[in-house]
């Protein structure tokens, strides 16, 4: 087990390998579908302008995101009346759907680690190897026990995309997860992928027998 | 007529933090027979975990409750309106309690409801008359994760060869499971329906998740090619979360449909580990869950 703090340094990034168990503290920011389209429409292709409170966020965030982590999660929240937030279900959400953003959101904002579920794609993989970041991979539908490594709510960015879609500020204590993708061009789920299709094929070539047509 | 709420809240609650026994067990069998030590044997162990800690605590075991999908069946006399109104004012409670995330979000704007509801299919009820006095109503709560998994074949299918019979369904599943990897969740649970219209067959690819998981197909047929495609999905060696190992699924459900002359479709439905579907009886004033 790797115990890693954020901010993460360019040299604690380049230790890790794939199947690398690492335990994750610090301050950290959940964001997924919207907020990666938002980021990259508004900031970095600039497609479209600005609106509402958008500079204000993007500038609260910027020091945020440097050297630390987003993390591909839609909690379930208590506490959304009195505004004492607290996590109660937190599991990862599917990364690939961030792979058309992904590798630009890292490099603009310096993130180092990725936390999701099902693995990312080769545009993330090479912005990895050039930011340095890794890809790390929670439990899928773990929501109850990861909820209890996140001690506190920090604040919350753009509530109006909803709960799910909101950026989450939060402090982790020993955050559980699995490198599936490092900084020197591994990926556990290319791995994966390669060998499940050869089984395929070969299989794809075999009768039915025993079951009539 | 009785008014149901208070047990349907109930019911969503179970659905949500307790997952079904069977499916405990079949993750604790899946567990047992990867290699200690191994990425997959941890990422079972934190799951049977989770699934402790959930039922103990009584929070979601995974924070995608997903589409909250209703199956009514009630005797002559009920109210359709009466218990969907019911239905949606469980969920909106389920919501406030946190046994829900809010997760029904226009599809134009994308403004999140914040209470679960929206439109006709949010929730997803489906009401069916029964004899005798029982009311049945069974839920599932279906994450979005493994509904991105799900596919739909139209045979034949050249690039598979796959032709218009059971073995073009096995070849079409074979591909549906791997093309979903881990994505969905795995080790997943694969709903299959053989035929049908394109919206029926995808209804009935979730129906057929209400089975439980030892439970045989009552068409031998069928229940030889569930039997055989499980045990070919796992040789794929994706294993639980896509790490590599031995379960990718835990089992496959296939039903099968008339169809038309000119359609034969395969269509899959993806389900997670987190498999949550629950039961509620009502006979009188006695509520049971199982």
């Amino acid at each position: 087990m790797v115990e890693l703090s954020i901010p993460l340094s360019d040299e604690a990034i380049r230790s890790l390998k794939v199947g690398d168990t690492v335990a994750l503290s610090g301050v950290m920011i959940t964001g997924r579908d919207t907020v990666h389209k938002w980021m990259v429409d508004t900031f970095i292709k600039k497609t479209r302008p600005p609106q509402g409170d958008d500079l204000e966020v993007y500038n609260a965030i910027k020091p945020l995101l440097h050297s630390s982590v987003i993390y591909h999660c839609g909690p379930v929240v208590a506490g959304l009346d009195t505004r004492q937030y607290k996590f109660v279900a937190a599991g990862p959400t599917t990364s690939i759907r961030e792979e058309p953003y992904q590798g630009a959101v890292m490099d603009h904002f310096k993130v180092k680690g990725v936390i999701g579920k099902g693995g990312m794609g080769p545009k993330t993989l090479k912005a990895c190897q050039d930011v340095p970041g890794v890809y790390l991979h929670a439990i899928g539908g773990a929501a109850s026990l990861i909820a209890q490594t996140v001690k506190r709510v920090l604040s919350v960015y753009k509530y109006e995309f909803g709960v799910p879609e909101a950026m989450w500020v939060i402090e982790v204590k020993d955050f559980p997860a699995v490198v599936t993708m490092d900084a020197h061009g591994h990926s556990l789920h290319a791995e994966v992928e390669a060998h499940s299709k050869a089984v395929l094929q070969d299989l794809l070539t075999r009768p039915l027998e025993s079951i009539p047509k | 007529m009785q008014d149901l709420t208070e047990g349907i809240l109930e019911l969503l609650r179970l659905t949500s933090t307790d997952l079904p026994p069977d499916v405990e067990a079949a993750l604790h069998e899946a567990m047992q027979q990867e290699e200690p030590g191994s990425a997959a044997r941890g990422a079972l162990e934190t799951i049977l975990e989770n699934v402790e800690l959930s039922r103990k605590n009584s929070t979601p075991i995974c924070q995608d409750t997903g589409t909250p999908i209703f199956y009514v069946y009630h005797p002559a006399g009920w109210s359709t309106q009466a218990l969907r109104r019911q239905i949606e004012a469980a969920v909106v409670q389920a919501t406030q309690k946190s046994y829900l995330r809010p997760n029904s979000v226009d599809s134009l704007n994308g403004k999140n409801s914040g209470n679960n509801l929206g439109g006709h299919y949010f929730p997803t009820v489906h009401f069916q008359e029964v004899d005798g006095e029982t009311l049945t109503i069974e839920l599932m709560l279906k994450g979005g994760g493994s509904e991105n998994c799900g596919a739909q074949y139209s045979l034949p299918h050249t690039a598979l060869g796959a032709g218009r019979d059971l073995a073009g369904v096995r070849k079409a599943v074979l591909d549906g499971a791997y093309q979903a990897q881990g994505q969905g969740c795995a080790p997943g649970i694969l709903g299959v329906a053989i035929g049908g219209d394109r919206g029926s067959a995808f209804f009935t690819s979730k129906e057929v998740l209400f089975r439980k998981l030892d439970e045989p197909n009552p068409d031998p047929q069928l229940n030889e090619l569930e039997a055989r495609l499980t045990s070919e999905i796992n040789q794929l060696g994706i294993g639980p979360m896509g790490f590599g190992g031995k379960t990718t699924v835990l089992g496959v459900k296939i039903d099968s449909l008339h169809r038309l002359p000119a359609c034969y479709f395969v269509t899959m439905s993806y389900m997670c580990w987190a498999y949550r579907r629950r039961k509620m009886t009502v006979a009188g004033d006695q509520v049971k869950y199982e």
